[in-house]
């Protein structure tokens, strides 16, 4: 079982495990994101194609439930995929998404 | 006859003999010597002495990884990096087994340029992932996997632009005396 306690999933992760943003296999755009803080404002920054590219792989929930340990923001994500959402629609709703759970 | 930075002068005889190494390694130096017209013992001695000058680096197999069931895939991963961490990044590349070969670029920024294999897509993608884009000094990463090869070959005697320069000087000599 693993703990998802506000201060683990708020710490500011080493290099290694930060979140990488890719807009296909192998092309990395430079961004890249070391605490969930800095992740939500990258959803903001990065091109839609890297979030498009990401989502659809289930990378963000892989990287929010493995590395972050925050299994409930992680189920979240994936609920997303039921809605087929691309573009600016995906943009908003994942920050939407993310920053609720930041803010508790 | 040796250089000041250490390097062997070479003639023609120890030209043809990398030559006809590059051709077949597995060649007698006997075959070597009558196609150069020296004796075989010639053909030993410079070969030993190219190789104690490090000239002559390994003997070794070129394998067609194809025919071997493996279906690997290549690509070529051009890292862009800041300039201060640039050789740093290159020696880590160098050490991963999955990087082939290493290059560094001076156009507008300063690039690395490195030929990757992988099992499939996704190992490729986890390997710039996990082991590229997190090293220190790495700015973006533009990967291209290749589809069909063309050509490969190695530096040989028969490619040295030296050599080529001088097949051109003299085709275009024939040339002119048919004018």
């Amino acid at each position: 079982m693993k703990r998802e306690t506000p201060s683990r999933i708020l710490r500011t992760l080493p290099r290694e495990k930060a979140f990488y943003f890719f807009t296909s296999i192998g092309n990395y755009t430079g961004e890249s994101a070391s605490s969930l803080k800095e992740f939500m404002d990258k959803i903001n920054e990065v091109d839609v194609k890297s979030l498009e590219f990401h989502f659809y792989r289930g990378d963000f929930e892989k990287w929010i439930a493995e590395i972050l340990e925050d299994e409930g923001l992680a189920e979240e994500i994936k609920k997303l995929h039921e809605y087929g959402l691309m573009g600016d629609k995906l943009r908003i709703q994942l920050y939407t998404t993310v920053s609720n759970r930041y803010k508790k | 006859m040796k250089f000041k930075n250490n390097a062997l002068a070479l003639d023609a005889t120890d030209l043809g003999i990398l030559e006809a190494l590059q051709e077949d390694a597995r060649q007698t130096y006997t075959t070597i010597g009558k196609r150069l017209g020296v004796a075989h013992s010639t053909v030993y001695d410079r070969i030993k002495r190219m190789e104690r000058h490090g000239i002559i680096t390994k003997y070794t197999a070129l394998i067609d990884a194809e025919k071997t069931g493996a279906k690997n895939i290549t690509a070529i991963m051009t890292v862009f990096t800041n300039p201060k961490e640039s050789e740093k990044v290159a020696e880590k590349l160098c050490e991963a087994p999955q990087v082939l070969e290493v290059y560094t670029s001076l156009s507008e920024e300063l690039l690395i340029i490195a030929k990757v294999v992988a099992e499939n897509q996704e190992s490729l993608h986890a390997f710039i992932a996990n082991s590229v884009a997190p090293l220190l000094g790495v700015l973006r990463i533009r990967t291209s996997i290749i589809t069909k090869k063309f050509k490969e070959t190695q530096f040989s005697m028969v490619n040295n632009p030296k050599k080529l320069t001088f097949i051109k000087e003299k085709h275009n000599k024939i040339g002119e005396n048919k004018l």
